[in-house]
């Protein structure tokens, strides 16, 4: 057998597109079905249902999804509509796992909108979809109106439960994926993150109570209550339940996409998916495990390693969305994260200062890095600006730019010293030498 | 109310209070750059960080965390010390160090709080970032490579000032403050973005390279552009006034002030009368005060007190007007007037001139109209106020008259007495428990004042503006000296005249102009005494000019439209020859026999408040007292023409002498005709 998950658990069953997409094909694979008993069995028993599968938002912070869910007030005030949003803005480098569900699952994604929205009494669901992703809004658009013909959603639909789903085509900022700074951008307004509190829950898109749920979040929760809480957290251990998709790029025979259990083993992964590593297990140098952002971890961590939120994040790095970056010997890796630094830096949106001026410092700095153009001392120095942009922001990109540098100078810092080293035998050393730059 | 401890000293706050407040609360002092008490929160400089507990394990921005029951706070723990190094640090790395050459230099916050969170070397070895100076306007420069992107501008100029046309544009690293296309801010009050400006990105252009903050003297005074009486500080260098920044009084200007208040003080430098002068064949030569004195004298002698007459001006203080009152009054002459626009306002009792709602007080108001005036230019802080009300609260607001943008929207009833009468007729009454209306000056400087001040009057008395504990009643006055000169009677006595007719020909023998520079007195062919500070209208027509003291050169006594007595304190002595109005009218009283009793400004102002007791209330405002207000019985009835309602403020930037001569405001006035010319193509 090929990974832990079989196929009959998949929930994902046309993530390569290879069947149709629309919504009588949708309906083969199960979904839109028996949706209307779900929703008649109460909005009670479908969070205590999401929070009991153990469902934890794969947009990367890895929050309960039910628990999200029920911090929305219990009782809808006048002129106070409840919304539910959807973060379809994937943009975290590595990940291109809701492009998949947007491009060849889709109804189940809309059939998870009506369970959500039904659940947190929202009558009305936005769908933030990445300005990249032009196919995957056509996509959209496209099922949207068939549930709409098919009066699976609309005013008065088969369901019982008023519900209109609105397709919202970003941009392409990456920082609009910040689900406060969506929620801006929704409203027409620059993307800039908002300051918490206020909650979405309390105060999200025009100040009423909302709830921004990621693509797969919400995608899963309909076959999850159809086949049972127990059923999905039957996967995985402990506190990281359920099936996820991966996405693992790189230095790997075969890059894919694919439904897996969660918990899986990081060698098992590869090897059963992607055709391992290239050039064999021997050639891995590190991983980053969860999308850009997430601290790398080094080959010799990887072995054993179980592919889920509590063992990433107890090698200090994380899951986040499951975006595995693999990178084998061949890999400059300080330019690799210096790369990264760019990313982030070009994607600050410029409102608070950590983040504002310390991307700026620190791609510049991983830059002369990646030449060999610094000083010894300067690692450390590069290492205090991270802990000075980290957890000083208003949103996590500042967090998520300070990361990849402090993974790559944890693990990998003699790689620097030696790079440095390397660079400044060739020339004769000049005392002083940052002076000029003053 | 709920407690909390800061620094392990318990506090009570109220509830709603931020972190940031309760830590003032408590003496503790919060470093900020974005935060400020009068704006939106943003949250963006994170120089405010505190650590919190119960809390995340990482340090808070107090500006923007609502403080909690039971909650701990550090404000100096080794965490919080560290965030803030950080965040300073992150601001210098892309400031220039050109602190040598900024004018915010010295009053710099980020220089000040440097010196407490700074490092003593650089770690930033890469190249700086360089902004492009970006136009905004003739009153504010820009050096944005020094901003660090607080935002304060921004935010000021979208919810205070009304004209949402400074913004952040690019992101991250890129971001940069500009205006909208690069073009002047179309407002009357942008120079307040410059104090709010924590560095020195925005300073004031007018005053770019002349002084430097620590070398100016600073006087606490009261401003005379308009009859708001907003309260400002003069920071003058040895005999030149160098700047007027605003002070804070929560029940006037909060703490702005408009462009004219601030910027028109070059004025105070040009165009000076700083001598006696005489006219002699047709031309003003020099002359001593004697020899003014003198040829005063002769004239005044030849003729009959009721051949006399005196018009006194919109930036007279109190004490000058008294004297001269006194003055005519022993001479014999019923010709006094202080309204040089012939408004009606003056007769009756005392509300029926007043800003009675006062300007803080009309917060309170649940229905605005505004009747012939517009706010914007006659009195951009008054404007500033309904902004702030209806930005609040959503007011309903009528405005009949011009059809103006006011930076807030209002219902427009129509443009003159027809649609007044209008609304009157149709409406039997108003739902508003506290309505007021703002009458403006210009519609009872109309020949037909009386009778439009009686159907105003008729309407206001239907509509309930006057009840127990409210009076909704207020005239919008645009001379400072107004409210002053009409509390102490500066109107025309028994068979007296009135401005506009002691200006026809042939109505008067000697003419005095106390400082009077807004009446056209082509026509006159009496002998003109000037007493004044500028070479401006007044003075053309003057037979002998006396050299006067401008407000800044003189203690006085100012009354605000609200009728707030406040007092005016001199900053730099006068010009040349030039003494303080009042002392001048002593002196020439003596030449006319007619010796006024005091000898002291302290004396006159005994004098002052014993004969009107209102002036004795300083810094009190009456507001809304059970008045006695009889509404009905306001002005004379009479036949109502329909000339629609014009503000009698066309040009905001010119309406004085001091303005007048003033090359800044020049500047502003010209730019101002210009975007009424020509609106934004792009709209």
């Amino acid at each position: 057998m090929v990974g832990i998950l079989e196929d009959k658990d998949r929930i994902f069953t046309n993530l390569y597109g290879l069947q149709d997409w629309g919504l009588e094909g949708a309906k083969k694979r199960g979904a839109w079905n028996g949706t209307k008993d779900i929703l008649d069995l109460g909005r009670q028993w479908i969070i205590d249902n999401t929070k009991a599968s153990g469902l934890r938002g794969r947009g990367g912070a890895g929050f309960s999804t039910g628990l999200k869910w029920s911090f929305m007030p219990k009782e809808v005030r006048e002129g106070r509509p409840h919304y539910l949003v959807v973060n379809a803005d994937e943009s975290e480098p590595g990940t291109c796992k809701d492009r998949e569900i947007m491009r060849h699952d889709p109804h189940l994604f809309i059939e998870g909108c009506l369970v959500a929205s039904f659940a947190m009494q929202a009558h009305a669901c936005y769908i933030y979809i990445r300005g990249e992703y032009v196919r995957e809004r056509e996509v959209m658009e496209a099922a949207v109106k068939q549930a709409y013909e098919a009066k699976l959603i609309g005013k008065k639909n088969v369901h019982g439960w008023d519900f209109d789903v609105y397709i919202h085509h970003g941009a392409g900022a990456y920082i609009c994926g910040e689900e406060t700074a969506l929620l801006e951008s929704l409203e027409g307004k620059k993307g800039q993150p908002r300051l918490k509190p206020p909650f979405p829950a309390g105060a999200g898109l025009y100040g009423c109570p909302t709830t921004v749920n990621n693509v797969e979040s919400i995608a899963v929760v309909p076959t999850i209550l159809r086949r049972g809480a127990e059923w999905f957290a039957g996967f995985g251990r402990p506190n990281n339940t359920g099936t996820k998709l991966f996405c693992i790029s790189g230095h790997v025979e075969r890059p894919c996409n694919v439904e897996e259990a969660m918990s899986i083993p990081f060698r098992q992964l590869l090897e059963d998916h992607c055709g391992g590593v290239r050039g064999g297990w021997g050639n891995l140098k590190a991983v980053i495990p969860g999308g850009s952002s997430v601290r790398m971890i080094p080959a010799e961590m990887c072995e054993d390693l179980p592919m889920d939120f509590d063992a990433l994040s107890a090698l200090k790095s994380g899951l986040g969305t499951a975006a595995v970056i693999v990178m084998d010997k061949s890999t400059d890796l300080i330019k690799a994260i210096a790369r990264i630094s760019y990313f982030y830096k070009h994607e600050s949106c410029g409102q608070c200062t950590p983040c504002r001026e310390g991307t700026g410092w620190m791609w510049r700095v991983m830059e002369r890095m990646a030449k060999g153009e610094a000083d010894p001392k300067e690692i450390d120095t590069l290492l205090e600006v991270t802990t000075q942009i980290e957890g000083h922001t208003i949103c996590a990109l500042g967090d998520a730019a300070a990361w990849p540098i402090q993974g790559l100078i944890r693990h990998f810092r003699p790689e620097i010293e030696a790079r440095i080293a390397n660079y400044r035998s060739g020339k004769p050393h000049i005392q002083g030498h940052t002076l000029a730059a003053e | 109310m709920p407690k909390a401890k800061v620094n392990g000293v318990e506090v009570e706050f109220e509830p709603g209070m931020t972190v940031l407040q309760v830590a003032e609360l408590a003496g503790e002092e919060i470093p900020r750059f974005c935060y400020h008490e009068r704006l939106s929160i943003a949250g963006n400089c994170r120089m405010c960080l505190v650590e919190v507990k119960p809390g995340p394990p990482k340090p808070q921005a107090s500006c923007a965390l609502p403080a909690a029951e039971n909650q701990e706070i550090f404000t100096a723990s080794p965490m919080v010390k560290k965030g803030r190094e950080g965040v300073l640090e992150f601001l210098l790395i892309n400031h220039p160090l050109d602190c040598p050459i900024c004018d915010q230099g010295g009053e710099c916050d980020l220089q000040d709080e440097t010196l407490g969170y700074g490092r003593d070397d650089s770690r930033y070895h890469e190249n700086k970032r360089a902004v492009e100076e970006k136009y905004m306007g003739p009153l504010v420069k820009t050096v944005m490579t020094r901003c660090i992107q607080c935002t304060r501008c921004v935010r000021y100029v979208t919810e205070i000032a009304g004209v949402p046309e400074i913004g952040m544009i690019s992101r991250g690293e890129d971001a940069e403050i500009t205006t909208y296309l690069e073009k002047a801010i179309n407002s009357e009050m942008t120079g307040n973005v410059v104090d709010l400006c924590p560095v020195g990105a925005l300073t004031h252009k007018p005053w770019a390279f002349n002084y430097r903050p620590w070398e100016l003297k600073k006087t606490e005074t009261v401003d005379v552009m308009d009859a708001v009486g907003a309260n400002i500080r003069v920071d003058a260098r040895g005999a030149e006034v160098m700047r007027v920044l605003p002070r804070v009084n929560e029940a006037i200007n909060e703490e702005w002030i408009d462009d004219k208040t601030r910027y028109a003080v070059d004025g105070l430098m040009r165009q000076r009368l700083d001598q006696p002068y005489i006219r002699k064949n047709k031309k003003l030569v020099p002359a001593t005060w004697g020899e003014a004195f003198d040829a005063i004298a002769a004239k005044v002698k030849k003729s009959s007190p009721d051949r006399l007459g005196v018009i006194a001006g919109d930036l007279q203080d109190a004490e000058s007007m008294k004297a001269a009152l006194d003055l005519f009054t022993a001479l014999g002459s019923a010709n006094v007037d202080c309204r040089q626009d012939g408004s009606v306002l003056g007769a009756g009792p005392r509300e029926s001139w007043l800003f009675n709602t006062t300007i803080a007080g009309l917060e309170q108001a649940d229905a605005i109209m505004l009747i012939g005036t517009n706010p914007r230019l006659e009195a951009p802080l008054v404007n500033a106020r309904l902004r702030k009300h209806w930005l609040a609260t959503g007011v309903r607001i009528g405005v009949c008259g011009d059809n103006a943008d006011l930076n807030f929207s209002y219902h427009h009833i129509g443009a003159g007495a027809a649609s007044l009468q209008k609304v009157f007729d149709d409406h039997a009454k108003i739902a508003a428990q506290k309505p007021a209306f703002i009458v403006g000056s210009g519609v009872l400087a109309r020949e037909d004042g009386e009778a439009i001040l009686n159907m105003i009057g008729q309407g206001a008395a239907k509509f309930g503006l006057v009840k127990d504990g409210w009076n909704g009643f207020n005239v919008l006055h645009t001379a400072a000296s107004r409210v002053g000169g009409l509390d102490m009677g500066f109107v025309p006595g028994k068979g007296g005249l009135t401005a506009k007719a002691m200006v026809k020909k042939g109505a008067l023998d000697v003419l005095f102009l106390l400082g009077a520079d807004e009446i056209d007195t082509a026509d006159s062919d009496a002998f003109v005494v000037y007493l004044g500070t500028h070479g401006d209208n007044g003075a053309h027509k003057a037979d002998v000019i006396l050299p006067g003291a401008a407000y800044t050169e003189k203690a006085g006594i100012y009354v605000n439209m609200e009728g707030r007595v406040q007092l005016a304190n001199r900053a730099i002595f006068p010009k040349g020859e030039a003494r303080e109005d009042w002392a001048i009218l002593r002196a020439l009283s003596d030449r006319l026999g007619a010796t006024l009793p005091y000898d002291s400004l302290t004396a006159l102002r005994r004098k002052l408040i014993a004969d009107h007791p209102t002036f004795g209330q300083v810094d009190y405002a009456p507001g809304s007292q059970p008045a006695a207000l009889d509404l009905g019985k306001l002005g004379k009835k009479g036949k109502v023409s329909d000339a629609p309602f014009t503000s009698p403020v066309s040009d905001f930037y010119q309406t004085n002498p001091i303005a007048r001569a003033s090359v800044t405001m020049a500047e502003c006035s010209a730019l101002a005709a210009s975007l009424r010319a020509q609106p934004v193509a792009a709209e």
